[in-house]
């Protein structure tokens, strides 16, 4: 697929937003003080989503039409993220609200928060799991890493702004973002093991039904290409897509593990480990919608 | 349950193209359309079509055989693209099965081409909704028209009488006979799309839809 950048900054603004108010939440519920950081945290969280969402809406041919995607909800993945979404918005907003105003029942509303954020973790991932044809996306694999890279990021963003509160929370924060960190890194990379080792169902025998021998397209049809030439490949050589792949690697799990582990608990060494990370889950999502070979390529090989 | 569709012969396609010039130019200028096309007269011209002609190479040289190779929506009886449209834009409809998009709920999210393993839909990148092909149902609805105009555009274009066009859940259609009498198979059987449209495989001789060879002439 081609990625869009659209939807790269949506599931990785989106996604250390709720990892983010998760563990805003785990501190909460901890009984600790915490001082100003859950206030700033979930202040944070809500605009970390917002951003998401407004991105969200850079997808779109018609953002003016965007509310009715949340009619076919029975459906469609994407209509129930449309409508997870705004509730997660809210449920933090309301959840940091009381706790700023003290309008009590934080742990109740906190917990429909959590419900809302498990929703959309998993109304996100569906949303590539469910098309079938789409191999390296069909795999339950997908949605425990859209939850472990998103708890990883929003807890190494929670220990920035512990650090920055001067809370007493930040080595634990930062602890924790290690243990996500870790976890998203081995789910990654078994999902970048089955996608290698992955045989395409579809071939291009299968494409236009002469199932014996050998079988070339001699041309697509068109010379100067279409919706189907640009939207479906990404254009780049797959040298590229290896060394984004390491740069991924790299960047999202192998430094930012590194500093978190290594380095003491304080605001640069953290600001620096969750830049790099959040640079690394951009990289990681571009090549998860690049790395989908979707079996439409195989009917546009050759223009001649 | 009426489930109309077209067959293609691949015997018989010369891949002329006419299919894809009359579709253009009936969809754009019918209700449905225009259909944009981007700098059609510089370098690389680019636009939406519903039906495009491809050719393939079968077999190793020299037993090879050139293959024109038409492609459009191919009117899935479990279309893949359907449910995954969050507004309801894109639907299936109960009376023929035909599967269109409302271009007014529209919202451009492009889910739906994703959802096709086909490459049957493509976006109007100036309109910025999702197209494809209608079976030309504003002309085979059509009561003002004679009953032999009311077929697709493709279809009537056809030179070679390569398209037939009719409902494959009437078996006594010229559709379903052809498809049951002379093996018409679906594209990527493997995704259980159950697609309408079937394709008539090659035959070194046989039976073709040349009025020739039905009088007993050829």
């Amino acid at each position: 697929m081609n990625p869009a950048f659209s939807v790269i900054f949506f599931t990785t603004l989106a996604g250390a937003s709720q990892g983010l108010f998760l563990a805003l939440f785990a501190v909460e519920l901890s009984g600790l003080e915490a001082g100003r950081l859950i206030p700033w945290g979930a202040a944070t969280s809500l605009v970390l989503a917002i951003a998401g969402l407004v991105a969200s809406f850079f997808h779109l041919g018609h953002p003016e039409r965007a509310w009715r995607a949340a009619m076919m909800w029975r459906t469609s993945w994407l209509s129930r993220e449309v409508i997870a979404l705004p509730l997660f918005i809210a449920a933090v907003g309301l959840w940091g609200a009381a706790h700023v105003w003290g309008w009590g029942y934080t742990p109740w509303i906190g917990a429909v928060a959590v419900l809302a954020c498990a929703a959309l973790f998993l109304c996100t991932a569906m949303i590539y799991v469910s098309i079938r044809f789409l191999q390296e996306w069909a795999s339950p694999l997908t949605v425990l890493n859209y939850t472990l890279m998103g708890c990883a990021s929003g807890w190494t963003l929670a220990s920035v702004l512990a650090a920055m509160t001067s809370s007493r929370w930040a080595l634990t924060l930062a602890t924790g973002a290690l243990c996500w960190t870790l976890a998203a890194a081995a789910g990654r990379w078994a999902s970048l093991r089955r996608n290698a080792r992955l045989k395409p169902r579809s071939s291009v025998q299968s494409a236009i039904g002469f199932d014996h021998g050998k079988v070339v397209q001699r041309s697509m049809g068109f010379g100067g290409g279409s919706y189907n030439t640009r939207e479906f490949f990404h254009g780049k050589s797959a040298a590229f897509l290896r060394s984004i792949k390491w740069w991924f690697l790299l960047l999202a799990f192998v430094l930012p593990s590194a500093l978190l582990a290594l380095t003491p608990a304080t605001l640069p060494w953290l600001a620096l480990a969750f830049a790099l990370q959040y640079l690394g889950l951009l990289a990681e999502r571009w090549f998860f919608f690049a790395q989908a070979n979707h079996p439409q390529n195989i009917y546009y090989q050759v223009v001649s | 349950m009426t489930q109309l569709a077209l067959v293609i012969d691949l015997n018989t396609c010369v891949g002329c193209h006419a299919c894809v010039t009359s579709c253009k130019q009936w969809n754009t200028s019918g209700s449905a359309g225009p259909l944009h096309d981007f700098s059609p007269f510089e370098e690389d011209p680019t636009g939406v079509f519903f039906n495009r002609v491809q050719t393939f190479e079968v077999g190793e040289f020299p037993n090879t055989q050139t293959v024109h190779f038409p492609k459009s929506c191919l009117h899935c009886e479990d279309p893949p693209c359907v449910p995954v449209c969050p507004t309801g834009a894109s639907y299936k409809r109960a009376e023929d099965g035909i599967v269109l998009v409302d271009y007014d709920k529209c919202i451009g999210c492009k889910y739906c081409s994703w959802a096709c393993p086909y490459g049957a839909r493509e976006l109007d990148e100036q309109r910025q909704v999702m197209t494809k092909c209608t079976l030309c149902v504003d002309r085979i609805t059509d009561q003002a028209l004679p009953q032999a105009q009311r077929k697709p555009a493709c279809v009537l274009a056809c030179p070679s009488n390569a398209r037939l066009f009719g409902d494959v859940h009437d078996p006594d259609s010229e559709v379903s006979t052809a498809i049951r009498e002379r093996g018409g198979y679906p594209l990527m059987p493997e995704w259980d799309t159950r697609p309408a449209n079937h394709y008539l495989p090659r035959h070194p001789t046989g039976p073709s839809n040349s009025s020739d060879e039905k009088a007993g002439r050829s």
